[in-house]
């Protein structure tokens, strides 16, 4: 029975938020590493990119619920989705046309393009706080929970809660699904298969024919549905505030990064290992030790390795170990 | 040049004329008119004001002396610029009392820096941090806003009264969330109550779940959330509910507003609080005042300000000097008992009474009385939620 509550106890606060919030950075990270694998250059607007998609998503979610219109008890913000998409395809788009192409004709160091991403990263910031403003905002509706901790606990007896959100639930879902099509994409398509040709070697790619301003479009406007996917899911699991998303982008990097730039698999596998390194290093381990280990050497302290302050601190130093120890990341992405 | 010599002719003759008017003596007003709480204070200052009009309207201060209110700008940030806005009023504009600071961080620099070396009377309406209570004063400094300290106490006495013996505190990471979390502590663990863990939460995050898991990782029969009801707080407590960790909370002023009722309902049930708050029959006759005079009687410390400028003024007349040296020792005396009750409106009638050889004892808006170094009692209205309604339980 104390190994079942520590069982519970234990994925309540560690398990099922870290595979909510690892789904979230995965197809953060899946973002980045296609616009380094492809175009060639770390995005670093991408944090925002998932902002201006999400604000967009939060616009159309209130304009649904002002029509009365529900998605009974999934939250209204996916029907919202697809709206949120276009605009954030579209938005790329045009960045692209106004601000990459003409550096891509220029034949530009991949060092001058992430200064000018930064550049737009600052005008996104700006576009999206002149918009929906600084403040926070919740747009989640619908049923809050798959299981309740107050009915999980009549349920089975147990001393422990087990609580799954809805949107916990919807996020994992949602990645699955993604994540599958993304690679049936990749692999299984002509378009696809083009798009790996492009990232694997440039100028063997346009000798065989292949169109790079279709593969560039095709790029973004991948990136613009997964960074709308993953900040809506995130403000769905959350909250939406455009700050915390600038925020992102570091745990975002650093998926990506100790996955392998470049690398998909490598995002996703990225995602997962910060989440849980996140999560589990600031977990205070009173309550599972206390059920696990015997009477006496039950723990005095939280058992805590970190405080919560510094879970930023966490993906900055798996970055640097990964970044000193294997450049390429754990699936052999490029090297940074 | 000719502008110059024209400009300095000119402050040479007012600061000549003010000096010479034995008829007005200057109080000043120090609030923070620009930054974090630049929209309390100027209903702040309002207050103080009234209260000042007032008793140059009744024409009995010290034989029909006019008050002239000065203001200067305290930042509540910026201890230099709160200490050279002081240091102006007392050389150049030379006030005979302070009204003021309001932000605890410039009221101590204020105090410390000008006011103890200049020997003034300094009367904060709203400075709160426990610090200020052992600060060196020389019997200069006093607060109609009682420290956080006593709403700790106040805190720990609801908790123990309920039976709830064993909680964990989370706190907003500054000042007043440190001061309120360490004071409520030390008084509930003299009570005999259990704090299992005592963890900062920082302001404008998007999600809690992990301060919450560490907090329950601790346990507890209840959650003391120390913060701000716009800010981090309501994060917590959802992130408390979702995870089935808390279902009960504890909350001090900061966490008490409507927002709470809108964002929870009844979710909250059997959560309590407290709130500084009076049953006195001053309040209300404050906000009918502060009506009239178009204040908003109804933001905070508006009725402190009124009460804080009023204890100057009376003290004045109990001493029959406007010198700080002379007046310093009658504020306690005019605050507390005993002596006939002053309500606000009154102001005339306590100056007669005191003028007579009479003696006062100043209620005001705020139900004033001044303990242990010269700061108010503070009385709290404590509070449950039923039916996800914040309603009052009594007060203490």
């Amino acid at each position: 029975m104390d190994l079942l509550n520590a069982v519970v106890a234990l994925s309540n606060f560690v398990l099922v938020p870290a595979i909510a919030y690892g789904s979230q950075l995965a197809l953060g990270a899946l973002g980045v590493t296609l616009i380094y694998g492809i175009l060639r250059f770390s995005n670093f607007a991408h944090g925002d990119t998932m902002a201006f998609g999400t604000m967009v998503t939060i616009l159309f979610t209130w304009a649904l619920q002002a029509w009365g219109v529900s998605f009974g008890p999934l939250p209204t913000a996916l029907l919202a989705l697809p709206f949120g998409i276009a605009a954030c395809m579209a938005l790329l788009l045009a960045t692209d046309r106004v601000v990459y192409r003409f550096y891509r004709e220029q034949k530009a160091k991949p060092v001058i393009l992430v200064i000018v991403s930064i550049g737009v990263m600052f005008i996104m910031n700006g576009l999206v706080r002149f918009i929906i403003g600084p403040g926070d905002q919740r747009f989640a509706d619908g049923e809050r929970f798959i299981i309740s901790a107050r009915d999980f606990k009549e349920m089975t007896g147990l001393d422990e809660g087990l609580a799954i959100k809805t949107t916990q639930g919807i996020t994992v879902v949602t990645a699955v699904i993604v994540v599958a099509l993304l690679f049936w994409f990749l692999n299984r398509t002509r378009t696809g298969k083009s798009m790996r040709a492009y990232s694997d070697n440039e100028d063997l790619a346009l000798l065989s024919g292949i169109n790079p301003d279709r593969v560039v479009m095709v790029t973004w406007l991948i990136v613009a549905a997964l960074a709308t996917v993953a900040g809506v899911l995130y403000g769905l699991d959350k909250s939406f505030k455009p700050f915390t998303y600038f925020q992102l982008l570091l745990p975002v990097f650093a998926s990506a990064i100790v996955g392998g730039l470049g690398s998909p698999l490598g995002a996703i596998a990225g995602g997962f290992i910060i989440a849980f390194s996140e999560v589990m290093i600031t977990y205070a381990w009173k309550k599972v030790l206390g059920y696990t280990l015997p009477e006496s050497l039950e723990p005095e302290g939280l058992v805590q390795l970190l405080s919560t302050d510094y879970k930023f601190a966490v993906s900055f130093v798996i970055l640097l170990i990964v970044l000193l120890f294997r450049p390429t990341g754990l699936f052999r992405g490029k090297a940074v | 040049m000719k502008k110059f010599l024209m400009a300095t002719a000119a402050a040479a003759l007012s600061a000549g004329a003010a000096s010479a008017d034995d008829h007005a003596v200057k109080v000043g007003i120090i609030l923070g008119f620009t930054g974090p709480i630049e929209s309390l204070t100027p209903h702040m200052a309002g207050g103080a004001e009234m209260a000042m009009s007032e008793v140059t309207e009744s024409g009995k201060l010290l034989g029909g002396k006019a008050v002239e209110p000065v203001r200067a700008d305290s930042t509540c940030i910026d201890a230099g610029a709160a200490s050279a806005a002081a240091e102006r009023l007392i050389t150049a504009e030379g006030v005979k009392g302070i009204m003021g600071a309001d932000c605890s961080g410039v009221t101590g620099a204020v105090l410390s820096n000008v006011a103890v070396p200049n020997g003034m009377v300094m009367i904060s309406p709203s400075a709160t941090s426990p610090a200020l209570s052992d600060a060196e004063d020389d019997g200069l400094f006093f607060r109609t806003a009682p420290s956080d300290a006593r709403q700790g106490e106040v805190l720990a006495q609801v908790l123990m009264d309920r039976g709830i013996e064993s909680v964990a505190v989370t706190y907003t990471n500054n000042d007043y969330g440190k001061g309120l979390a360490d004071s409520f502590a030390a008084a509930y663990e003299a009570a005999g109550g259990e704090v299992t863990t005592t963890a900062a939460h920082e302001d404008g995050k998007a999600d809690y779940s992990a301060e919450v898991g560490a907090l329950a990782a601790a346990g507890g029969d209840a959650l003391v959330v120390a913060g701000y009801v716009d800010q981090g707080g309501p994060g917590v407590i959802r992130a408390s509910l979702d995870s089935g960790a808390f279902d009960r909370f504890v909350l001090p002023d900061g966490m008490i507003g409507s927002a709470l009722e809108d964002t929870f309902g009844d979710e909250i049930d059997g959560s309590v609080g407290t709130v500084p708050g009076t049953e006195s029959p001053g309040a209300d006759k404050m906000l009918e005042m502060a009506e009239a005079a178009g204040i908003d009687g109804t933001s905070p410390y508006v009725g402190e300000s009124y009460d804080a400028a009023a204890l100057i003024l009376l003290a004045m007349q109990a001493a029959g000097s406007v010198e700080p040296g002379d007046y310093k020792a009658s504020i306690m005396d005019v605050a507390n008992a005993p002596g006939e009750e002053i309500f606000p409106g009154e102001l005339g009638k306590a100056l007669e009474i005191l003028a007579g050889g009479g003696d006062i004892d100043y209620v005001g808006a705020t139900d004033v009385e001044l303990i242990g170094p010269g700061e108010s009692a503070g009385s709290y209205r404590e509070i449950v939620i039923e039916d996800g309604e914040l309603t009052t339980a009594g007060y203490r």
